[in-house]
């Protein structure tokens, strides 16, 4: 299962969904905390939930506070950077540019791609942290204190 | 409203105590996980407010002893709403109280005028986020280093009040060595490195 576990891990990494800072959390973890990168991944997905809806309230005013938008997007990029989502960053990157050059369409759009990504994450974590809750928790190398 | 969380137990003499403010939640456990691995002990907030109503610089006096609550490093997030981590930093280096506390700055944000600000306002470090374990061990491994030097300079009845003047002059080791390059763009001498030698030193560039 354990094999299971880390292959499906290098698929998420070869396809871009996750980045290095995904392992360096999940190395956070031992014994006394076998699911704190689950603990963290749904704190994000709850702190997400509020930043889309202020994100796609703000998209339905005329003319768009870009400013307004881009600070969102920051927060969403902050905390998708800190566990590792890759595309979600990617997008939230691009969104932001879009922001800057004050592209209305462009931001529209990708917001889209966002929340594309964000679900397809979601539902591929799912399955990566219900299989890691069954293999069990991983014998992690020393730390240095 | 202060939104403490405390991790209580015994703080020995090496343990670092740390206060680490950041408005995002999921930053919040991150930091404070990677701290609880670096046997610090840990204060999370979610605001500049309350970290200075904890550090009883608000107008409200502590409700416990200054001495248990003695915070040996404050981390703050930049980009915060209401008290940005840089209004931060100017406050508590403009207190006679909390301004020998070393302070450090991050952010996910790579900006040159930004982190030569806050090296000028006096914070140690500016770290770009995300952060790694990495980046706490050798914070504290500094820290700590400094905290001992400033008792041997204490005990010699040392006259100068600057937190590691002296320090600064003789530990260009350690910064370097504590510096990494993720996510820099630098030129490569670093800007403070050129002024006056009691200025903390920004990160340095080396190559992962």
């Amino acid at each position: 299962m354990q094999k299971q576990l880390a292959k499906m891990k290098q698929s998420l990494f070869d396809q871009g969904y996750l980045d290095e800072q995904f392992i360096q959390l999940e190395d956070l973890q031992d014994d006394a905390n076998p699911n704190f990168v689950e603990e963290v991944v749904t704190l994000y997905y709850r702190d997400s939930v509020r930043l889309v809806q202020n994100i796609e309230q703000a998209l339905e005013k005329n003319p768009l506070d870009f400013s307004k938008l881009e600070g969102y997007m920051h927060q969403f990029k902050g905390s998708s950077s800190s566990f590792g989502a890759k595309k979600v960053k990617t997008e939230c990157t691009q969104f932001r540019e879009y922001c800057r050059a004050g592209n209305a369409e462009g931001c529209k759009r990708t917001f889209q791609e966002l929340k594309k990504e964000y679900a397809t994450l979601k539902k591929k974590l799912e399955v990566y942290f219900q299989l890691a809750r069954q293999a069990g928790p991983v014998e992690k190398a020393c730390r240095p204190k | 409203m202060v939104l403490v969380k405390k991790q209580r137990s015994n703080c020995s003499s090496n343990e670092l105590h740390v206060l680490a403010v950041d408005d995002s939640f999921v930053d919040r456990k991150v930091v404070e996980r990677l701290l609880k691995i670096s046997s610090c002990k840990v204060t999370v907030v979610e605001s500049g407010r309350s970290a200075l109503q904890f550090l009883g610089l608000d107008g409200e006096t502590s409700c416990v002893g200054f001495d248990e609550l003695k915070v040996n490093l404050i981390m703050t997030d930049y980009s915060m709403p209401g008290m940005t981590g840089y209004e931060l930093l100017k406050k508590i280096k403009g207190s006679s109280k909390l301004r020998e506390i070393p302070v450090v700055v991050m952010s996910s944000e790579n900006i040159m005028t930004r982190i030569d600000s806050c090296i000028e306002e006096g914070a140690e470090e500016f770290l770009v986020k995300p952060l790694k374990l990495s980046d706490v061990e050798r914070l504290k491994d500094f820290i700590l280093k400094g905290d001992d030097k400033n008792r041997k300079n204490n005990n010699s009845n040392s006259l100068s009040r600057k937190r590691k003047s002296q320090d600064d002059l003789v530990l260009p080791m350690p910064m370097a060595t504590l510096c990494s390059a993720r996510n820099h763009d630098f030129p490569s001498q670093p800007k403070s490195m050129l002024d006056q030698p009691l200025q903390k030193q920004p990160r340095l560039v080396q190559t992962d």
